[in-house]
């Protein structure tokens, strides 16, 4: 990196600043191997995707829906679907990110929900904050996907241990903080009743795709 | 190795997403009515997930011991429980029911 001293101390901040955030990457990290493993994806698979996609709740969207026997095209969609929103995120920061366009795209990808929330704290954006947190947890994220493969290997039958209800708990959760505006609950049960109606009728993961049509409410002024 | 396909395609549309605002568009707020749609994106996603996840089964809805469990997590996503412990309350439930 070109930008020693200041810089480096400044990332440092970064890192220090997302320390305590540790055990989430951690703990989902690790889930997110045994849940990958549980789907058919090898361990180099799972590996590769956390270290290229970075975003947990996409990653877990897009096994989720192999698991439940859906096809190749649904995962991918539902995922991409999930992560369209890193659109309006990486705008908020489009202006905090020095050097050329090779740079600029490498180190926008320490762009996290948790790296972004923590670079605002002071009221504007801060380059050496998102890029120190980003990348202390994306090492935490690869290296426990890695540890949970190995884990996902050893388990006969991670469904017996309940797994299957702590994901369902784990989206609900991640969906929660979203539903306090009245038209993202009113999207959101629309997105539940579309789930539910095709479920019996329609091949694995079409449900969920064709619940995405449920954000067309937002086109509504 | 199909699952291969979803890793390459997920990253790629992925890393373009996070690069969008610093590589390609700039500071340039999106249009409202695509913010409007676009912010509704992860709540429509979630919640379809929360649905097949909890009832989901092989062409049908499945009633089964993943419902106590995902009651029992909801109430502790409610009551602002860490997300890792909402998920291990789900995850003992569910496993204790299906043992009975």
């Amino acid at each position: 990196m070109s930008t020693e001293g200041p810089h480096a101390t400044r990332l440092r901040d970064g890192v220090r600043a997302a320390v305590p955030l540790a055990p989430g990457p951690v703990l989902f990290g690790l889930s997110f191997g045994v849940l990958a493993d549980a789907a058919g994806m090898s361990a180099v698979a799972a590996t590769a995707m956390s270290a290229t996609t970075f975003a947990g709740s996409a990653q877990f969207a897009a096994v989720s829906v192999l698991d439940a026997g859906g096809t190749i095209l649904a995962a991918v969609l539902a995922a991409v679907f999930l992560n369209a929103r890193y659109v309006a995120l990486s705008i908020t920061v489009a202006g905090i990110f020095p050097g050329g366009r090779l740079r600029r795209l490498v180190e926008s990808q320490a762009i996290v929900d948790e790296s972004w929330a923590l670079s605002g704290r002071s009221g504007r954006f801060e380059w050496p904050i998102l890029v120190g947190a980003g990348l202390f947890l994306y090492l935490l994220w690869v290296g426990s996907t890695a540890l949970g493969t190995v884990a996902g290997g050893a388990l006969d039958d991670p469904d017996a241990l309940g797994l299957d209800a702590a994901f369902a708990v784990l989206f609900l959760a991640l969906a929660a903080p979203y539903l306090r505006g009245r038209r993202a609950l009113q999207a959101a049960v629309l997105a539940g009743a579309i789930t539910l109606a095709l479920t019996p009728v329609a091949p694995s993961g079409v449900p969920i795709v064709a619940a995405a049509s449920a954000c067309l409410l937002g086109l509504r002024r | 190795m199909s699952t291969w396909i979803v890793v390459v395609a997920v990253g790629l549309a992925t890393i373009l997403f996070k690069a969008a605002g610093p590589v390609f568009l700039g500071k340039r707020p999106l249009p409202v009515r695509v913010r409007g749609v676009v912010d509704l994106l992860a709540p429509v996603m979630l919640t379809a997930l929360v649905v097949t996840q909890a009832v989901g089964g092989d062409g049908e809805l499945s009633f089964d011991a993943r419902l106590p469990g995902v009651a029992a997590g909801a109430v502790a996503v409610w009551r602002r429980a860490p997300i890792v412990v909402a998920m291990a309350i789900a995850a003992v439930v569910t496993a204790a029911v299906r043992i009975v």
